[in-house]
């Protein structure tokens, strides 16, 4: 047994996601990413003296979405407070929060464990606040810069129970966080911009051991698997320290991506008083029943519903129904398939396959993709009903159907000539045709090598150029070959 | 001078323009210059502001307050022209935008002559907190005009302008407004929008006006309240006509008790309020000695967490993004410190001091949570009074105006705010008339507190006990 295996990790995570509002939490700035340094700054954004805020009840409607996809709590009745510290990125002195009244307490999030097992991770809060702006210490050599634009973006903070054990179990928690925040237009969650962000709470202790050890704060991932990558460095690095005899202490640490490791950046004895006291400029909020049931109305569907719905209900193995979900806009074009037909493998294998190639290919998106579902749903069909095989509908009518995304398949199938034949007569031709064609081939197989099936019917699509039904060829060929 | 809407209004009628007026009143100011009431006139732009009205007055598209000069205090923000709390830590800073109150004058016709000294961000009882010298009381040079809202008091007293705007966070407008002979309103809390209003305490500061007249009292509160956009804190509430009038025919009043017990209130002040108490009832009004113990706690309540608000307020004061930076700070903390140190004054500092303190972790239980507590218990026992009566009447300083430098321990000042702070911590409107008239010659007010957004029934009151 190796040392680590005497210990166990407890990880819990604090995910920020930006809010994907038009403006700001508390002011008329227009919230967006990439906009030039210090352009989307009033009055209010820059703290400048009686200014007021003045909320953004979006927000609201975001948090709530969030909560009721987590199943978490939501508080009827919340008070903003403010978190007071100094910082030349806060102008206000102060950053407007939730303490004590967060929108949502409770709730979970379904992940999977590091045996493909369902596991619950439990969610303390989640609760809104308000970005701080960008310092930038690594563009001018003598001053740090200030860019206020994402001063005032709403955030939600989403503080998972410590429940996470594993490095694999944090990055497939945040990989389901960031599915869905996608699903429901909350944050647009990419983690390079910073519009996702995470810190990780971490500590080990001896397996089975009622005690926590003491917790370490890891900063500065930029990336789901640099999370993954810190918290197996911090774990390591907490364990060898242990086994030193030394006594971890309770600090913030930094990622350093390039090395691989963390690096302290101040103990907790350093940490601020952050003075948390209602913020008195803004209303208290009242979230109604009403209101909470006009959000849950407007909800999309979410990833884990979905991913039942098609290993349940629809048949799909796991694996389907997981590619299927990944992104919110590939499962809606999905369900436009399947609205249109009940050959549900098909339609999985159909978009996971043909369809997915094409956007790969072409470096596009299922929102770039041009041809309707229903499109792909009457290619099915035209299948289904024996009018073309699957090869010809992939080969001849898929690529078609691309150039010509509004023509119906049928249309193109009689356009380009590859309406299967299925008239018993024709086929005895053609496979007549095979056989005189191919008498080294026939003699084998007559004395024993069935194998040859396959060549046969390969032959016998050239010969038929594709058209001749494969089923009922099938069958014809053996009866003719044996003869 | 002109020292009502009224007047104002009948000389436009009689063919004076505005510039004229406007001009009537800058000679006054510079006459009068030695009561340090105004930091700074905006000559150039009130005489523009006021050809415009006469514009308008000529193509009869002028409104309500059309030619009214309007001096404003210096913690209200005004486009394009300065504003600094009375603070050096605001050094040179312009406001970007007009504040909501400022404006709806503006939209009215009014013109702003200037900017009026104050205690430093309003903190003190005073104005001798001002960075920039204290006002006199133009009734009496040697003693103070009060504060924090000591200029506008005193710039309204002595005929600088029409009216004038201050705030009030613990007794702001109506101390001064006692002090001068002037009314001084404190409206409901959140009938005005504070948006434009340099934050001492958020959930206290409320913008109200000082006049010559109950009448002009009515008109500017008619004009300033109602919703607001900017500002969630200010009330949707209908306003309603104010000062129609309608009183009932018995009129309920609670005096508190304990506020003739307190110690050292004048006598006089003590017996003219008797005097009032006496005349109600001989008109068949019901007036009542009502107990409320709690006058010991209003003032210790009020600065645990008005100094509480104010710690966070002012953050945004440091050296940073706008205002006095220290020409000598090196790196970002020292910018903080230095900026701070040398841009705030001491009674800031302290107020600052207290503020950071009563939140601290270890302290914050038993002080701000306590406050908040105290606060409750005042809001409920004050809503059980307004069930049985229709206004709460007391005296509204203790004393008339003191000497210039005569209240020196800071504690006994901010027993000045004794019986106004109460009305800051429940949120209640409470306006405070120059009634007495002193045998030492200075005036002092009556203050009376009216149920939440009922200002009409306050007016209305006010203006059956000057009659």
């Amino acid at each position: 047994m190796e040392i680590k295996d005497k210990y166990e990790a407890v990880i819990g995570l604090e995910v920020h996601a930006q809010m994907l509002t038009k403006s700001k939490a508390y002011s008329n700035d227009v919230n967006e990413y990439g906009a030039q340094p210090n352009t989307n700054v009033s009055i209010v954004t820059l703290a400048h003296p009686g200014t007021l805020p003045m909320m953004n009840k979006k927000t609201i409607e975001y948090a709530i979405r969030l909560g009721l996809a987590c199943s978490a709590d939501i508080a009827d009745n919340q008070y903003f407070a403010r978190k007071n510290y100094f910082y030349p990125d806060l102008p206000k002195g102060y950053q407007i929060t939730q303490d004590k009244t967060p929108i949502c307490t409770g709730g979970e999030i379904i992940i999977k464990d590091d045996n493909g097992n369902d596991k619950t991770i439990g969610l303390t809060r989640i609760h809104m606040e308000e970005d701080a702006g960008k310092s930038i210490h690594d563009v001018d050599v003598f001053d740090t810069l200030v860019d206020l634009n994402r001063a005032g973006v709403p955030l939600l903070e989403i503080v998972s129970e410590p429940h996470i054990k594993t490095s694999q179990e944090a990055y497939n928690y945040l990989t389901e966080v960031r599915k869905l925040v996608r699903y429901l237009d909350i944050c647009d969650g990419n983690m390079e911009e910073g519009s996702l962000r995470c810190d990780a709470n971490i500590s080990v202790m001896l397996k089975g051991s009622k005690v926590f050890g003491t917790k370490v704060e890891v900063k500065n991932m930029n990336s789901i698997r640099n999370v993954q990558r810190a918290i197996e460095f911090e774990i390591s690095r907490q364990i060898e320290a242990i086994e030193k005899g030394e006594v971890i202490a309770q600090e913030t640490r930094s990622f350093d991506a390039l090395k691989g490791i963390t690096i302290s950046m101040r103990s907790k004895e350093a940490a601020n008083d952050y003075r948390y006291f209602p913020e008195p400029d803004l209303q208290p909020i009242y979230v109604g029943k009403e209101q909470i049931e006009a959000v849950k109305n407007e909800m999309p569907p979410l990833p884990r519903e979905l991913f039942i719905k098609y290993t349940n209900e629809l048949g799909l193995s796991d694996y389907d129904a997981y590619v299927l979900t990944d992104s919110k806009e590939l499962a809606l074009y999905y369900e436009g398939v399947i609205a249109a037909t009940k050959n549900y493998k098909a339609a999985a294998n159909w978009v996971m396959g043909d369809v997915k190639s094409y956007l790969n290919h072409r470096g596009l998106e299922i929102t770039d993709f041009p041809v309707a579902p229903q499109q792909i749903a009457a290619l099915i069909q035209l299948i289904e009903e024996g009018k073309i095989s699957t090869s010809i509908a992939s080969q001849k009518i898929f690529p078609a159907l691309t150039e010509n995304p509004l023509e119906p398949p049928l249309s193109i199938a009689e356009r380009l000539n590859v309406i299967q034949d299925s008239n018993e007569d024709s086929i005895r031709a053609y496979i007549l045709k095979v056989i005189e064609q191919n008498p080294n081939e026939v003699a084998r197989y007559k004395s024993g090598e069935k194998q040859l099936t396959g060549f046969f019917m390969g032959q016998l699509m050239k010969v038929s150029q594709g058209k001749a039904d494969p089923k009922q060829a099938n069958q014809l060929m053996r009866e003719l070959l044996e003869n | 001078m002109y020292r009502t809407i009224g007047e104002v209004k009948a000389q436009l009628s009689a063919g004076k323009t505005v510039v004229s007026i406007v001009q009537d009143y800058l000679t006054e100011i510079e006459k009068q210059k030695e009561l340090n009431a105004f930091l700074e006139v905006f000559t150039e732009s009130v005489l523009e502001q006021a050809q415009q009205v006469d514009e308008k007055i000529k193509s009869g598209t002028a409104g309500r307050l059309a030619g009214v000069v309007i001096g404003i205090k210096d913690n209200l923000c005004y486009k394009g022209h300065k504003v600094s709390a009375s603070s050096n830590i605001l050094h040179g800073f312009e406001s970007l935008f007009t504040g909501t109150a400022v404006q709806r004058l503006i939209d009215e016709g009014a013109v702003i002559i200037g900017r009026l000294n104050c205690d430093e961000f309003a903190m003190g009882s005073s104005n001798e907190t001002s960075a920039f010298g204290t006002v006199k009381n133009p009734l009496d040079p040697s003693k103070v005009a009060g504060g924090s809202s000591g200029g506008s008091a005193a710039a309204v007293a002595a005929g600088l302008c029409t009216a004038s705007l201050g705030s009030d966070t613990g007794g702001s407008i109506r101390q001064p407004a006692s002090f001068t002979g002037t009314y001084g309103l404190k409206p409901t809390y959140g009938r005005i929008s504070r948006h434009g209003l340099i934050a001492y305490a958020s959930s206290f500061d409320q913008i109200g006006p000082f006049t010559n007249s109950l009448e002009d009292t009515a008109l500017l509160l008619q004009i300033m309240a109602g919703k607001d956009a900017y500002d969630s804190t200010a009330s949707s509430r209908e306003v309603p006509a104010y000062m129609d009038g309608a009183l009932p025919s018995k009129i309920k009043v609670a005096v508190l008790k304990e506020s003739f017990e307190t110690k050292g209130i004048d006598p006089e002040v003590v017996s003219t309020t008797e005097a009032i108490i006496a005349d109600l009832r001989s008109k068949g009004h019901e007036v009542e000695l009502v107990s409320f113990p709690y006058l010991d706690y209003v003032v210790p309540a009020y600065y645990v967490l008005t100094t509480a608000e104010a710690s966070s307020n002012l953050s945004r004061f440091d050296g940073v993004h706008f205002g006095y930076r220290s020409p000598d700070a090196k790196g970002v903390e020292e910018t903080y410190k230095k900026s701070r140190s040398e841009g705030f004054g001491k009674e800031v500092k302290r107020r600052i001091m207290a503020g950071t303190f009563v939140l601290s972790h270890g302290y914050y239980d038993a002080y701000y949570t306590k406050a908040q507590k105290v606060r409750r218990v005042l809001q409920t026992k004050t809503d059980e009074i307004f069930r049985s009566y229709d206004f709460i009447l007391l005296p509204t300083t203790p004393s008339t105006a003191f000497e210039q430098g005569g209240v020196k321990d800071p504690i006994q000042m901010y027993l000045q705010d004794i019986f106004t702070v109460h009305a800051n911590l429940t949120g209640h409107p409470a306006l405070s008339i120059p009634f007495g008239n002193h045998s030492n010659g200075l005036p002092f007010g009556i203050q009376i507190i009216g149920k939440p957004f009922d200002e009409n029934g306050l007016l209305n009151f006010a203006a059956y006990l000057e009659n």
